[in-house]
């Protein structure tokens, strides 16, 4: 029943001893015009068009590709099914079975394949089906791919990219749900970008392919098939994103909401709704990456809005949020109004039936009500 | 079954002398290896002979002295405890790395597992810079960041200490050589205790499938740090593991032996057959590493039988049976190459050792020009900055 309060975490404390305030106007009314807004003025000068971020994807490999003849595609079925999750569509076509490859499943010997040729100085993009899979094959990624350069001090580089969907996908169950951005997030060596929408899977993808260290592309199933406006720089075969740069998706000076790949969309939907219910003005943070994480960016925000509220579908134990809420109270405490707070994937083997499957991950109004009682409202 | 013999009776069929070794050091000629040298499976053996000169078979020698000193001495510095962590010896083995280097050009490609020293120095790295890594020495080859097991040169890629992960790197490697349509080939080596791995297996069928320019090796030194080859596979023969993968054991005490094979896989691989798997029968004179005295699991009597057999006295015979060299152009080149080898030693111990400062730690994590432009250090205070 009752944990001992010194179990209770502090934000708990706080809202359920100012559970029965009534809501009040804590926040002053905006005074920038609300981000849609900006977002459609910005569109129709620069004409641009929807884009799915399969597509998006589709295109950065295939300008990469087009490029770079040192690069090569390999994995299951990306190339005569044209990809499990056709990211990989018409590949094969254009660019022939020298570059796009077929293997049998085999993770850990077609991804060593992938990192020995990387070694070798060719520029390999390996595919898993899902990062899932990948597990058989991590002990590749992290000793031999992340670790060689250092270990060979500095004649050995590795370049290559690991791309696949990671994280929450749906009515999957356990083994196919999982989120692997704290793992490969916490390797010195790597470095792993999550997009959200399309101009960050064309970008990122772009930068970790001629990045020359090895990079880790966590993509999700769920978003593939989303559209978002690309920009007609974005559609240019020379657009490239910093790695190591988390973009503002949306301006506010309430609350900052630290959010990666999906859940991106997720704590968009949420500030828009904390600014209808309550006329509160939520910073989204988009990460973009993962590792470097772009600490600045975040800080910067807490010291504008005082509250920090980290948003992802991993699991909560020693997770990206656990790695946030840390850097806050290192960097940012002094400017803390009230205790950091993270909404996380449950601790629990991702369930199958959907009203589990939900409980198990963050939903907007987890968020939202997360949020609230942050902000005491 | 040649497993079976007792060391003293492998491998002792008869060679003939040869006729007549030509006064000139360069001048080609050949030499006969015994017809016990090789087993094969699905493939025709290689020639009971090599082609070579004066100079090469006293290279050769010179080389395996070198590994077989090197090895000493970093056993000694280990004792003297200037060696921290991990140092496995290849004495026994030196016929392995001078044989295949010996049927290679430079440009061909090599990786291993973590008994790398003797490779090392074949592919080009200095006693003194191999001696100061495992002195963790600024200057050893790998800045004092990989120690025993991580060394590397151009071509050769380590140095690997997850046993079993380096074997799909190098079919890795063999597939960036068909990649560039180079005429090279990659020599892909492993232990008898890796060969079990799943993912060598992964990586037999990969290559064969592919038909990358890979010639796999196993080292068979008839333990797995303590586990003895009849104790680790149900089926003992490596040069039979990859079943599609035509094989090829060698009596790899034979440094002749191991290059005929090993010229010979190279031409068969680069006519475009696709891989070989090669089985190379040797013995570890040390224990596992230098923690492992090498007794536990092993009788004396055996050990004393292989050092019997030592690759580097039977080879140094046979050169002075055939006139290549007299036994006192053996002493010398024995003496000069402990000389040198202790000089380097000395060389090494005067290395400085690597400034303890934030630059240094996190130098080379990633490539330069791409690191990100903070890492955190043990506190926030020593969060290091780029530039």
């Amino acid at each position: 029943m009752a944990a001992p309060r010194l179990f209770r975490p502090a934000a708990r404390l706080l809202s359920s001893r100012l559970s029965s305030a009534p809501l009040r106007p804590a926040f002053s009314q905006p005074a920038c015009a609300p981000s849609l807004l900006r977002f459609r003025g910005y569109a129709t000068e620069t004409g641009p068009k929807e884009v799915t971020v399969r597509d998006a994807l589709n295109e950065a490999l295939a300008e990469e590709l087009e490029s770079n003849q040192k690069t090569f595609i390999l994995g299951e079925e990306v190339a005569q099914y044209n990809g499990a999750y056709k990211v990989t569509r018409g590949l094969l076509d254009r660019f022939g079975p020298k570059r796009v490859i077929d293997t049998p499943i085999t993770e850990a010997g077609f991804c060593g394949i992938a990192v020995g040729a990387a070694l070798a100085g060719l520029h390999p993009i390996c595919e898993f089906m899902t990062f899932n899979f990948a597990m058989q094959a991590i002990d590749q990624i992290i000793n031999s791919a992340a670790k060689t350069h250092y270990m060979s001090g500095g004649i050995q580089p590795c370049n290559i990219t690991f791309r696949g969907p990671n994280g929450f996908a749906a009515g999957v169950a356990a083994q196919h749900s999982q989120d692997y951005s704290a793992w490969y997030g916490s390797i010195p060596g790597l470095k792993v970008v999550a997009p959200w929408s399309s101009e960050d899977a064309k970008g990122l993808l772009k930068a970790a392919i001629r990045d020359p260290n090895p990079v880790v592309v966590l993509e999700n199933e769920l978003l593939y098939g989303q559209a978002f406006p690309m920009s007609e720089a974005a559609q240019k075969d020379d657009f490239v994103l910093p790695i190591g740069k988390a973009k503002i998706e949306r301006p506010g000076k309430d609350l900052t909401i630290v959010s990666l790949s999906r859940c991106v969309g997720q704590s968009l939907t949420a500030a828009a709704q904390l600014k209808q219910k309550y006329g509160v003005e939520a910073e989204v943070i988009n990460l973009r990456s993962v590792k470097p994480l772009d600490v600045e960016t975040i800080i910067q925000s807490l010291k504008k809005t005082g509250r920090i509220m980290c948003v992802e579908s991993g699991f909560p134990m020693f997770g990206v949020s656990s790695e946030i809420l840390a850097l806050s109270m290192e960097y940012g405490f002094d400017y803390l109004t009230a205790p950091a707070v993270r909404v996380t994937g449950a601790e629990v083997p991702t369930p199958y039936a959907l009203g589990l499957e939900q409980m198990s991950f963050p939903q907007e109004d987890t968020i939202v009500s997360q949020a609230a009682k942050l902000l005491r409202l | 079954m040649a497993m079976q013999y007792p060391a003293s009776r492998r491998f002792m069929a008869h060679v003939s002398n040869i006729e007549a070794i030509p006064t000139e050091d360069d001048k080609p000629f050949t030499v006969p290896i015994p017809d016990d040298s090789f087993e094969t499976y699905q493939l025709d053996p290689p020639p009971y002979s090599v082609e070579t000169t004066k100079r090469q078979l006293k290279q050769v020698y010179q080389d395996m002295t070198t590994i077989r000193r090197l090895e000493l001495t970093a056993d000694k510095l280990y004792k003297e405890r200037k060696v921290r962590g991990f140092c496995h010896l290849s004495t026994g083995q030196e016929a392995v790395a001078v044989g295949i280097e010996h049927a290679i050009t430079p440009d061909d490609k090599l990786i291993t597992a973590y008994r790398a020293h003797g490779f090392t120095l074949m592919r080009g790295g200095t006693v003194r810079s191999i001696l100061g890594e495992l002195l963790g020495r600024r200057d050893g080859i790998g800045h004092g960041k990989g120690g025993s097991v991580h060394m590397y040169r151009k071509n050769f890629f380590g140095g690997n200490g997850i046993v079993g992960a380096n074997v799909p790197l190098g079919a890795g490697i063999a597939f960036a050589q068909q990649y560039g349509e180079t005429q090279k080939v990659t020599v892909n080596l492993y232990g008898d205790g890796a060969a079990n791995q799943g993912q060598v297996h992964e990586t037999y069928n990969l290559a064969k499938l592919w038909e990358l320019p890979v010639l796999f090796g196993c080292e068979n030194n008839k333990y797995g740090m303590g586990t003895s080859v009849e104790r680790a596979s149900a089926m003992t023969e490596y040069y039979k593991h990859g079943y599609y993968i035509p094989g090829l054991r060698i009596n790899a005490m034979d440094v002749l032996a191991v290059m005929s094979a090993v010229r010979y896989g190279k031409q068969y691989i680069l006519s475009g057959r696709g891989p070989l798997l090669y089985e190379f029968q040797t013995y570890r004179f040390a224990g596992h590493s230098v923690s492992d005295p090498g007794t536990a699991y092993r009788t004396k009597e055996e050990v004393q039988a292989e050092r019997a057999n030592d690759p580097i006295i039977n080879y140094r015979e046979k050169l002075i049976d055939w006139g290549v060299f007299t036994e006192d152009e053996a002493k010398a080149m024995d003496k000069d190459v402990r000389a040198f080898v202790d000089r380097e030693a000395q060389e090494a111990e005067n290395m400085p050792a690597p400034e303890t400062s934030l630059d240094v730690l996190f130098e080379d994590t990633y490539v330069r020009g791409s690191e990100p432009p903070q890492r955190r250090g043990r506190t926030v205070d020593e969060s290091y900055y780029r530039g």
